[in-house]
């Protein structure tokens, strides 16, 4: 067990994973980076994207949005806005979501000003993160 | 002396009133369950949360920071955190009770005041009087989300640094117990380092402190988090009313029920006498008719 490492990935409404891990593969904002066991301590804040872990060989694939990932003692706590685990993503809501997102920054490309550029950007990078994650993006 | 007939029907109407408030402490009992649940599985993110926020600090310098920036308060506000429904007791008029006495002090010493409500019975009251009351979010206390946290957080953070307020209080609800609920001020903008620091001797590990690698520098993670934790200190003070709100109702509830049946045993016992007199009336025309006869 020493070599495993304590991962776990709370948001606002519940403890979405708790569990001794081998691997854990995170979107930092200065780029992922991939943390094992004997890590050193570090605290990144996250950018909305894709993150996995791995457990006995088995590799699980979540999507994260916003928060960040705290390293200290063999221990790994992931703070996200959301956090879901590929089966739990609700694949249609993400696809709506990402039409509505599409729709949005193309009304702002032709000239609507009323649209916030960065909402919609946000919107659209969430809808992908899930949409990659459930293995639904063509 | 009311009439037999008059004495009945009161009887039945407070039988149904009863039954009314016995469901509805029951479904309030129910919510409450599902209202503490979410409070506590908020709690770890909370903690958490606080936790690196004061690790962070300790790190970074945090007089850096607009939103730390202690000014001399012209105007403050308090936003004031209540239940969208009514029929919980003395729940709300409390929390406004204790808002009305915040603004008053703060007038008092001749600052301005503005409220921020989130829940309806609040913003019900204070549309009414004519304080400013530039943030308002309501319908959302039956189910707390962190969209509504953060609209309130945001707007907060918006209306600090652009220099309209100098100051945010949160006014809420605090859980104490079933039966006590208490009207609770925290100060949450602008953020002091005080806080942040009390945030970090509350986590559990102790010893020697590792020194972290920081992605990005600690002073920009920490401009990240801080309207974040303005945020999670809304959403947590939500949940906490959301809580407090429905054992409340249910103690409201309760007392209701009981007065009911306090109601019914006096106005049968009335009916009992009453009925009993009109027996003992008729008995003696009967006896006195007989003794008419006889005579």
């Amino acid at each position: 067990m020493a070599n495993k490492l304590n991962l776990e990935v709370v948001t606002p409404t519940k403890l979405v994973v708790s569990d001794q891990v081998d691997l854990c593969t995170v979107p930092g904002t200065e780029g992922a980076f991939g943390v094992m066991a004997n890590h050193a301590p570090i605290l990144s804040t996250l950018t909305i994207g894709e993150m996995h872990y791995e457990k006995d060989g088995n590799q699980v694939r979540m999507a994260v949005s916003g928060g960040f990932v705290e390293v200290s003692d063999n221990r790994m706590t992931v703070l996200a806005e959301a956090a879901e685990i590929a089966d739990d993503i609700d694949v249609d809501r993400a696809l709506r979501a990402k039409e509505r997102a599409e729709k949005r920054l193309q009304e702002a490309a032709s000239g609507r000003e009323d649209i916030d550029i960065a909402r919609a950007k946000a919107a659209m990078a969430r809808a992908l993160a899930r949409l990659k994650v459930a293995g639904k993006l063509t | 002396m009311a009439s037999l007939k008059d004495i009945k029907l009161k009887i039945t109407g407070i039988k149904k009133t009863e039954q009314i408030t016995k469901a509805m402490n029951m479904v309030a009992a129910a919510k409450f369950r599902g209202a503490q649940e979410r409070m506590e599985e908020f709690r770890p993110y909370a903690g958490k949360f606080s936790g690196v926020m004061g690790q962070l600090a300790s790190t970074a310098n945090p007089n850096a920071f607009p939103l730390m920036e202690e000014r001399e308060i012209k105007k403050s506000m308090v936003l004031v955190v209540t239940s969208d429904r009514g029929l919980c007791g003395a729940f709300n008029a409390n929390i406004i009770a204790a808002a009305e006495q915040f603004i008053d002090e703060r007038k008092s010493e001749g600052k301005e005041v503005a409220v921020g409500c989130i829940g309806r019975k609040g913003h019900q009251y204070f549309s009414k009087t004519d304080v400013e009351v530039p943030i308002e979010i309501t319908d959302c206390m039956a189910r707390v989300e962190m969209v509504d946290a953060r609209k309130a957080g945001q707007e907060c953070i918006r209306l600090f640094l652009d220099g309209h307020i100098d100051e945010v209080h949160l006014l809420y609800g605090r859980f104490v117990n079933v039966v006590t609920q208490k009207p609770t001020f925290k100060k949450i903008v602008p953020i002091s380092a005080i806080d942040l620091a009390e945030g970090d001797s509350g986590e559990e590990e102790s010893g020697p402190k590792a020194t972290y690698i920081y992605e990005p520098a600690p002073e920009e993670i920490l401009g990240i988090l801080m309207p974040m934790f303005v945020n999670v200190q809304i959403m947590a003070a939500m949940l906490e009313t959301a809580c407090s709100e429905q054992a409340a109702r249910m103690t409201a509830m309760d007392n209701a029920t009981r007065a009911c049946s306090d109601m019914i045993n006096e106005l049968t016992l009335a009916y009992n006498k009453a009925r009993q007199a009109s027996i003992t009336a008729e008995l003696m025309d009967i006896v006195g008719g007989a003794e008419a006869l006889k005579g």
